[in-house]
């Protein structure tokens, strides 16, 4: 079974850099140790960021014979914190430090019946998968939603191989994705595979939860990186440690946390294990909770937060501060 | 390049249903098997379904087969309480108020069929149940018998060398079934893309001590000389069904009349646990008395004592290979069935990738 969690490290081969959108580049890679890739997997890149090593994570979109060449498809906007600005500069003939496909969203064959829903570049986790269930013949819907034409990616080649499978929503088109009316529609027996931005993430789990359908056949993927609110600077108090320190737009609390050498605990590094939950003591602002990891009730709390991926925002006319202890 | 096929310790295909378990031995207390390298927890839902979940739990790799079964179709890790639906998908994490999305095991796609629990460990997008080898004899009406699991030290590929070529049993067993015949005799090999068939004719020849019993039960009092017969079917990649049988010398079994006679069939399916374990799945399944189980008992007992003569010496030829790194396989002519299977299985291992280059015949000169 070539379903992996492993992170092995190898080089790959830049073979093809294209731009699909204004902002989304298509690259392709040859990695040195080619192998099967598994629908709903994804690789990790390290990239430098202002001359660091970075870690960031993009799905497969699709794989050449035997896992020779795997296309992966980035994003570049104005949130972006740095990646997506080093992985647009790829050129072919450069080489860059890739895992073996690593497959946390594995599609399960066999399901009564399948919807698969992205949100903008969120396409690029659920395209696999679109091709694995047209091939055994399964019944799905596709759904792509995103604010306008342009700016979806892969568009004309998914209608050519879906069909009638494929349902859009152009926001600016004036027919919006309504997830109470999609979530209402499924049918039993179905399983939502989604990736898309936070705020489709939390309303289609609300809509889920509402309607009672089983919760463990709503999957979903997401590697921490979108929030309710724009990434902005906040400062970090840590009375225990006598720590001060401001969070940059561009980084993660965690990052700038480790920057600081503050000595803190994590692991998966995408809000979703709870490893590196801070207590917070005490918050001018709000806190853009980002992760998977806290139910609601505890998200509203406000009492702690996953460092990896969540932030503050500031109040009105202010800067966010947020005084947390660690363990 | 490759120009062979004899391979001492021959990988196996993934994109194969493979027996993991007799349908009897999957129930509602989990059960702990690996087939094809990869650990494997066994059980059946509520509603009756196999399942065959990773024998690892997501969160620290404890085996789910030491856990309890728990709603319809749940397993709960016995170590941090994980609970599992048979999707393989977390339904609950007991120390947090959320599910991490990726908490998931592998669930392998199942097919029941033949009194087995068959499993696929390869791409489930191929897993498609009209593969499973035809193995009908073993719930067919017209058919009775019964059979036993061996598990044997051994790469799998050295049990299908075992059945395909029967001209071990005059020496391996010589107070059951063998007989100088066996050596003796042509035979005749046919190949298509997924089978291998050999097939061996003995005409006017002595019963021996386990045909002349079946015989008797037939036709109680049988004397005198038969027509034995042994058609070794294999269907890729593990799955070996030998029809078998004496008659009456000259009553027309060759040509089809086999009423003069008993037959029976060796059913045998072999899962490859490692490189060097397997797990020898057989039944010995007759058309005749289908009402006597005592025959049945007594069939399944005598074929046991002559497959244990086998087991013996495919451990010992495991170890003999293992402990001569250094010396090679030679072939003989008797090989010839042994060598279209593997032929089969190294083409099926270079398709699924996992073989250096591709099996091409020999250019001649």
């Amino acid at each position: 079974m070539a379903t992996s969690h492993a992170a092995v490290w190898q080089h790959a081969t830049v073979v093809d850099s294209t731009a699909l959108t204004d902002d989304i580049r298509r690259i392709v890679l040859a990695p040195d140790h080619p192998a099967k890739v598994d629908a709903g997997a994804h690789i990790d890149v390290r990239v430098p960021i202002g001359g660091v090593p970075d870690r960031r994570s993009y799905s497969v979109v699709d794989d050449g014979p035997d896992g020779r060449t795997l296309a992966i498809s980035v994003l570049d906007s104005p949130r972006s914190r740095g990646g997506a600005r080093a992985m647009h500069a790829l050129r072919p003939g450069d080489t860059i430090e890739i895992t073996q496909p690593i497959v946390d969203f594995p599609l399960r064959v066999g399901a009564a019946h399948y919807v698969l829903l992205a949100g903008g570049i969120g396409i690029t986790a659920v395209m696999g998968m679109a091709s694995v269930l047209r091939s055994v013949g399964a019944d799905y819907t596709l759904v792509y939603a995103g604010r306008s034409r342009p700016a979806l990616a892969y568009l004309e080649q998914l209608q050519n191989a879906h069909g009638d499978r494929l349902r859009l929503h152009i926001t600016d088109e004036g027919n919006p994705l309504d997830v109470t009316e999609l979530v209402g529609g499924v049918e039993p027996g179905t399983e939502l595979y989604l990736c898309g931005p936070i705020r489709l993430m939390d309303a289609v789990r609300r809509a889920w939860i509402e309607r009672e359908l089983p919760y463990p056949d709503l999957r979903f993927e997401t590697f921490g990186n979108s929030g309710w609110f724009a990434p902005e600077d906040f400062v970090v108090r840590i009375p225990r440690i006598g720590a001060e320190v401001t969070v940059r737009a561009t980084e993660t609390m965690l990052e700038a946390l480790e920057a600081a050498e503050v000595d803190l605990m994590f692991d998966c590094r995408k809000g979703e294990c709870g490893l590196c939950e801070v207590r917070v003591l005490d918050l001018d602002g709000d806190i853009d909770h980002r992760d998977v990891f806290y139910s609601e009730r505890q998200k509203d709390s406000r009492g702690t937060m996953c460092c990896c991926v969540s932030r503050a925002v500031a109040p009105p006319g202010g800067i966010a501060i947020v005084t947390i202890d660690i363990s | 390049m490759k120009e062979t096929t004899v391979d001492k310790v021959l990988g196996h295909p993934l994109n194969a249903w493979y027996v993991a378990a007799w349908d009897h031995e999957v129930n509602r207390k989990p059960l702990a098997r690996t087939v094809a390298n990869r650990p494997l927890a066994l059980y059946r839902t509520e509603d009756g379904d196999a399942v065959a979940l990773a024998d690892a739990c997501w969160h620290r790799l404890a085996p789910l087969s030491m856990g309890k079964l728990e709603g319809r179709d749940g397993i709960r890790c016995p170590y941090h309480g994980i609970l599992y639906n048979s999707a393989g998908r977390c339904v609950s994490m007991p120390a947090q108020e959320t599910i991490n999305p990726s908490a998931t095991v592998a669930s392998f796609p199942v097919v029941e069929r033949y009194r087995y629990v068959w499993v696929w460990l390869g791409d489930a997008a191929l897993a498609d149940p009209k593969l499973v080898p035809d193995m009908h004899q073993m719930d067919d009406p017209d058919w009775a018998g019964d059979g036993l699991t061996i598990s044997v030290d051994c790469n799998y590929q050295l049990v299908l060398d075992n059945l395909m070529d029967l001209t071990h049993e005059e020496f391996v067993h010589s107070s059951s079934i063998g007989q100088e015949a066996l050596s003796e005799s042509e035979f005749t090999v046919h190949h298509d893309e997924r089978t291998v068939t050999v097939e061996r004719w003995m005409l006017g020849i002595d019963a021996p001590p386990f045909w002349l019993k079946n015989m008797r039960d037939k036709f109680p009092d049988f004397e005198g000389k038969v027509d034995r017969w042994q058609i070794i079917h294999f269907e890729s990649p593990t799955t070996i069904n030998i029809d078998v049988g004496v008659a009456r010398a000259g009553t027309g079994a060759p040509q089809g009349d086999r009423s003069q006679g008993v037959n029976g069939y060796v059913m045998n399916t072999i899962s490859p646990v490692t490189d060097r374990s397997s797990l020898y799945f057989w039944a010995f399944m007759r058309n005749y008395r289908l009402e006597s189980q005592v025959i049945t008992t007594q069939l399944r007992d005598g074929v046991s004592g002559v497959f244990r003569e086998d087991e013996n010496m495919l451990v010992a030829q495991q170890a003999a290979i293992d402990a001569n790194p250094d010396y090679e396989f030679y072939s003989l002519n008797i090989d010839a069935g042994g060598m279209w299977v593997r032929r089969l299985i190294e083409r099926q291992l270079a398709a699924e990738g996992r073989l250096p280059a591709p099996v091409a015949p020999v250019a001649a000169g």
